[in-house]
């Protein structure tokens, strides 16, 4: 083996090119069963965090207290808003479609785990922002929700009453993470394709 | 030799027919129908920003509910004073079984409720003889002095008023202690607590955590909180002001709060989080978990997705 084949960048391009080839990644068929409606659901949430990411960019060029001084800032603060609500709707839609089609099936149980994180790291994403609008609702979430926090010892590090902190995890920790999430989730869709209907004996 | 197949796991890889199917088409179209919902959204229904209760609005609208307040972070029986970790260790904080995970993380945040909320802000207001001497006496005191002082206060101020720009309670030998509950709930309403109560060492601050748990250990807020249907008995950490659906994707860890045993056990929040931690492990691996994977197949609900190959297929079985 040459020096050539030894060296990471080599050894990762030959992995992935063996790995996810482009009519993987871009196809342009799809098995006949992928006929419904519900399928729509995983490209709209992805539509949905485009929107909310979107929105919360323009939120955070401003900073956090034009939206509550500006008309305009107040409009894209409610885009924002309704972007995660439609997020959420889109995504749990999704979730139950693939929990019913059992999803997991063939090989496709990392697939499964990574939208379940990708959910869960939602929840706390959404949870940081409803702390950090500055505003009455921020004050009542954060002081009763610190609770529960401080009780399983994470108050200590995740101080929701800290503004500066929950803004930080809220605009560029937890992103950071459902974006990479979001991209190893939708990689693996396409790397193990759409699961196949279940096989039905006659009736 | 061959594995059994298993139909909750296992699948037998399509190699039937095909139809077109342009992935960045779907895509943009998506993208472009989320963003008219959104906008229409936005523009019909807004969203709600009810501005932050300060201090000083707490202190004006309801000057003893703010007095006694003060009064309990001094004698160390507001919520705050005697909470335990994350910010002092006056509790060992709420368990789960043998464990009080919060004590054995420590104390972080540490918050002396006499000393940070009432004390300290009132020695940094301007010279005011008074009170200077009233501060003085406090420090030069003994520990069982102040006990006293607390104790003859403490039978008085339930009967607490506020008249004449300043509270007023019966005559008691309290020492410095109504000074101090006259002069910060006075402070406050000028505005100058909530300054004070930032956590801060320089010009700057994003750390509200003093001014967020001291507002949090009085009534009013939960009064405001009440009006909006916001409390915890009204599933309100999901909601927020106004009509609009907050988080609700949060029902199912509201939900817990308002049956027993989390509604009268002490240790509620930590149980929440436990039942929710099992029921989050179950959500991940579920593929993993027999039984429960196998409720697909087995409500047969996946028909309703596959319903036009099922109905393809039919004619060949």
């Amino acid at each position: 083996m040459s020096t050539i084949d030894r060296q990471w960048t080599t050894r990762l391009r030959r992995g992935v090119e063996r790995t996810i080839t482009l009519d993987k990644a871009l196809p342009d068929t799809q098995p006949s069963y992928v006929a419904s409606w519900i399928y729509v659901f995983g490209v709209a949430t992805v539509s949905a965090l485009i929107v909310v990411m979107a929105t919360g960019c323009v939120l955070a060029i401003f900073g956090p207290q034009w939206w509550h001084t500006s008309t305009v800032g107040h409009y894209v603060n409610s885009l924002h808003l309704w972007g995660v609500e439609v997020f959420f709707f889109t995504m749990v839609v999704h979730l139950w479609g693939k929990f019913f089609m059992a999803a997991w099936r063939g090989r496709r149980a990392v697939t499964w785990m990574t939208g379940a994180f990708c959910f869960l790291v939602s929840t706390v994403t959404a949870f940081t922002g409803y702390v950090s609008q500055s505003n009455f609702d921020s004050q009542w979430i954060a002081t009763q929700a610190k609770d529960g926090i401080n009780s399983a010892g994470v108050g200590a590090i995740f101080n929701v009453l800290n503004l500066g902190q929950m803004l930080m995890w809220h605009i560029v920790l937890l992103p950071l993470v459902l974006v990479l999430l979001t991209g190893v989730h939708v990689a693996y869709v396409r790397l193990r394709g759409v699961v196949p209907p279940f096989a039905e004996e006659a009736r | 030799m061959s594995k059994k197949f298993r139909p909750d796991v296992d699948v037998v890889e399509w190699t039937g027919a095909e139809r077109p199917y342009d992935l960045l088409k779907e895509g943009f179209y998506a993208l472009i129908a989320i963003t008219v919902l959104v906008a229409g959204l936005a523009a019909l229904f807004g969203s709600p920003d009810d501005p932050a209760v300060t201090l000083k609005q707490w202190s004006i609208a309801a000057p003893v509910d703010f007095a006694q307040t003060a009064f309990s972070e001094l004698n160390g029986t507001s919520d705050t004073a005697t909470y335990g970790a994350p910010y002092n260790t006056n509790s060992p904080g709420q368990a789960l079984g043998p464990l009080h995970i919060a004590q054995l993380v420590g104390v972080h945040i540490p918050i002396a409720a006499a000393r940070d909320f009432v004390l300290a802000p009132l020695e940094a207001l301007p010279a005011n003889a008074q009170l200077r001497r009233a501060l003085h006496e406090w420090s030069g005191a003994s520990a069982a002095q102040r006990t006293t002082w607390l104790a003859h206060y403490g039978a008085v101020a339930p009967g607490m008023t506020f008249s004449g720009d300043s509270i007023v309670t019966a005559s008691s030998a309290s020492g410095p202690v109504p000074e101090f509950i006259n002069d910060l709930t006075l402070m406050a309403r000028s505005g100058a607590l909530d300054e004070a109560l930032l956590t801060k060492d320089s010009f700057y601050t994003t750390d509200f955590t003093k001014g967020l748990l001291f507002l949090s250990n009085g009534a009013y807020l939960t009064d405001q909180a009440n009006a909006q249907h916001l409390l915890g008995s009204q599933w309100g950490m999901m909601n927020e002001t106004g009509t609009y659906p907050g988080q609700a994707w949060l029902w199912l860890y509201t939900f817990w709060y308002q049956i027993p045993p989390y509604t009268t056990s002490g240790n509620a929040d930590i149980l929440v989080g436990a039942t929710m931690g099992v029921l989050t492990v179950g959500l991940i691996f579920l593929p993993f978990i027999p039984g429960l994977r196998s409720i697909p197949r087995r409500t047969r609900l996946y028909r309703l997705v596959w319903r036009s190959h099922y109905r393809r297929e039919a004619p060949r079985a």
